[in-house]
């Protein structure tokens, strides 16, 4: 099936829709990733937003509406998966590295067997994306003498590796100690520098407003709005986003005094 | 120095005798414990499918092999067989059935086990970065799984050496049986045999299981 590939469009999800049994998690949706942009997907959490990046690798099957990578489908249990999953690299919330490998390992073990690359060429280009990340000593390590962040920055590396065409961000800070989500949020920062097509779940609004090409606020399993950063963040439209937004600021009412 | 009766060891052949009798104790268990690791790890690999059938077949199948004593498996398989089938099973095929099932049975619920324990996420993002499912197992799943199966699996071996000494009810001459032989035979000339034929038992069984939990424990060890 010959397919001629949109230019500039890395991803496009179409009309998506995902249930588990009842359940609707995620409802018509469509979105178009092009190349070098930063897409950030944000929302109350159960809106599905992870659920949306497991289906673009097609981790969970999807009950209508598909996704395309570069005009290629991916469909699950489809014969050609592994070679697409080979171009979107993903990383999750728990690292997810192999505790029984070490670090150099764990990212060498797909360029290597996956995509049949020579191991010299991998070791060569494993050891300069660590020591790109601050963790050149860290490659004979295991994963379980490395601090989370650590281990977070190995998990990009060990994407990044397979020259992914578009890197998807499963909230990679959530499980992360607050002094080690900054080192990890500047590893992601400096790809978005260097053009990398990403799509980026996150709770951190900060880093949201600084990444993001393009913000999509999700809600329901819809897209409830979406725009600009500055669009979004200053001026959001909806209430539902006005509201969303709200939760993520703190304001006390005057103290009343104690009464006996 | 108390009489321990060591020296009936050195009358004759009698030190061999043990020897071999150990011999048989061991060849009966190398051959069970090979049959119950490649055949408990399919069996256990196949638990994982979500077949009612096997499952309902393999549990059925446990249950009946944990819950019978080891002895009564032997003395249905050699002398229950032979009147109900006429099947003339040697005491030594005899004993290396019973121990094949019973080691299979135990082996597949440990490599069951050991499967379970890899958390889902392991397959998944060893899956995202593209591999083929059985990289994803030889590569992922197996190694992790296999860490955790070598303690679990020494402990069966040892237990199944261990066990074999029960076989001498279905007239297998192995190393206790040689013992009791021997013990017998000089009870008039050497009464304190017991001891020292026992102790010396006691101590090649020590000899054949030790460096196997040690060699456990080292492994252990090094992927802990």
């Amino acid at each position: 099936m010959g397919v001629r590939p949109v230019p500039g469009i890395v991803l496009e999800i179409s009309h998506l829709h995902k249930a588990y049994g009842q359940n609707t998690v995620i409802e018509d949706l469509s979105l178009t990733v092009r190349e070098g942009e930063v897409i950030v997907i944000v929302g109350p959490s159960g809106c599905g937003k992870s659920t949306l990046l497991r289906c673009i690798n097609a981790l969970e099957s999807n009950q209508g509406g598909e996704v395309r990578l570069h005009g290629e489908p991916v469909l699950k249990g489809s014969k050609n998966l592994p070679e697409i999953r080979q171009k979107i690299g993903m990383v999750f919330q728990n690292y997810e590295l192999f505790p029984h490998m070490t670090v150099l390992d764990n990212i060498m073990l797909a360029p290597v067997k996956a995509q049949g690359r020579k191991k010299s060429e991998v070791r060569e280009e494993a050891l300069a994306l660590l020591k790109r990340v601050g963790l050149e000593t860290k490659a004979n390590s295991f994963p379980r003498q490395l601090s989370g962040g650590q281990k977070q920055r190995t998990a990009i590396v060990r994407a990044l590796c397979m020259h992914p065409d578009i890197l998807l961000f499963d909230e990679v800070t959530a499980a992360l100690d607050p002094e080690m989500v900054r080192e990890v949020l500047e590893v992601i920062l400096d790809l978005a520098n260097q053009g990398k097509t990403m799509l980026v779940v996150t709770h951190e609004m900060q880093f949201a407003r600084a990444i993001a090409d393009w913000v999509v606020f999700l809600d329901d399993g819809r897209i409830c709005e979406e725009g600009t950063p500055e669009e979004f963040f200053d001026h959001p439209k909806t209430e539902r986003a006005k509201k969303f937004l709200n939760t993520f600021t703190f304001e006390r009412k005057a103290r009343q005094p104690k009464t006996i | 120095m108390p009489d321990l009766g060591l020296d009936v060891l050195f009358k004759g052949k009698n030190f061999a005798r043990l020897l071999g009798g150990l011999g048989i104790a061991l060849r009966i268990s190398v051959i069970a414990i090979l049959v119950s690791v490649v055949l408990g790890t399919v069996l256990g690999v196949l638990r994982q499918r979500e077949n009612l059938i096997l499952k309902a077949f393999m549990r059925l199948y446990l249950e009946v092999i944990r819950i019978m004593p080891q002895l009564v498996l032997l003395f249905l398989v050699y002398f229950g067989t032979t009147r109900s089938f006429g099947w003339d099973l040697s005491g030594e095929t005899a004993s290396v059935i019973v121990f094949s099932l019973w080691g299979t049975a135990e082996m597949s619920d440990l490599v069951r086990g050991a499967l379970s324990s890899i958390p889902g996420h392991q397959y998944e993002s060893a899956a995202a970065l593209g591999l083929k499912k059985t990289q994803v197992y030889l590569y992922v799943v197996l190694p992790q799984a296999v860490r955790r199966l070598i303690p679990l699996s020494i402990n069966l071996i040892t237990r199944m050496i261990k066990t074999t000494s029960l076989v001498l009810m279905i007239g297998v001459v192995e190393i206790l049986k040689v013992a009791q032989q021997i013990i017998e035979a000089n009870r008039m000339n050497s009464p304190n045999a017991a001891f020292g034929v026992y102790l010396t038992v006691f101590v090649l069984y020590f000899l054949v299981c030790w460096p196997i939990s040690v060699l456990a424990g080292k492994l252990e060890k090094r992927w802990g």
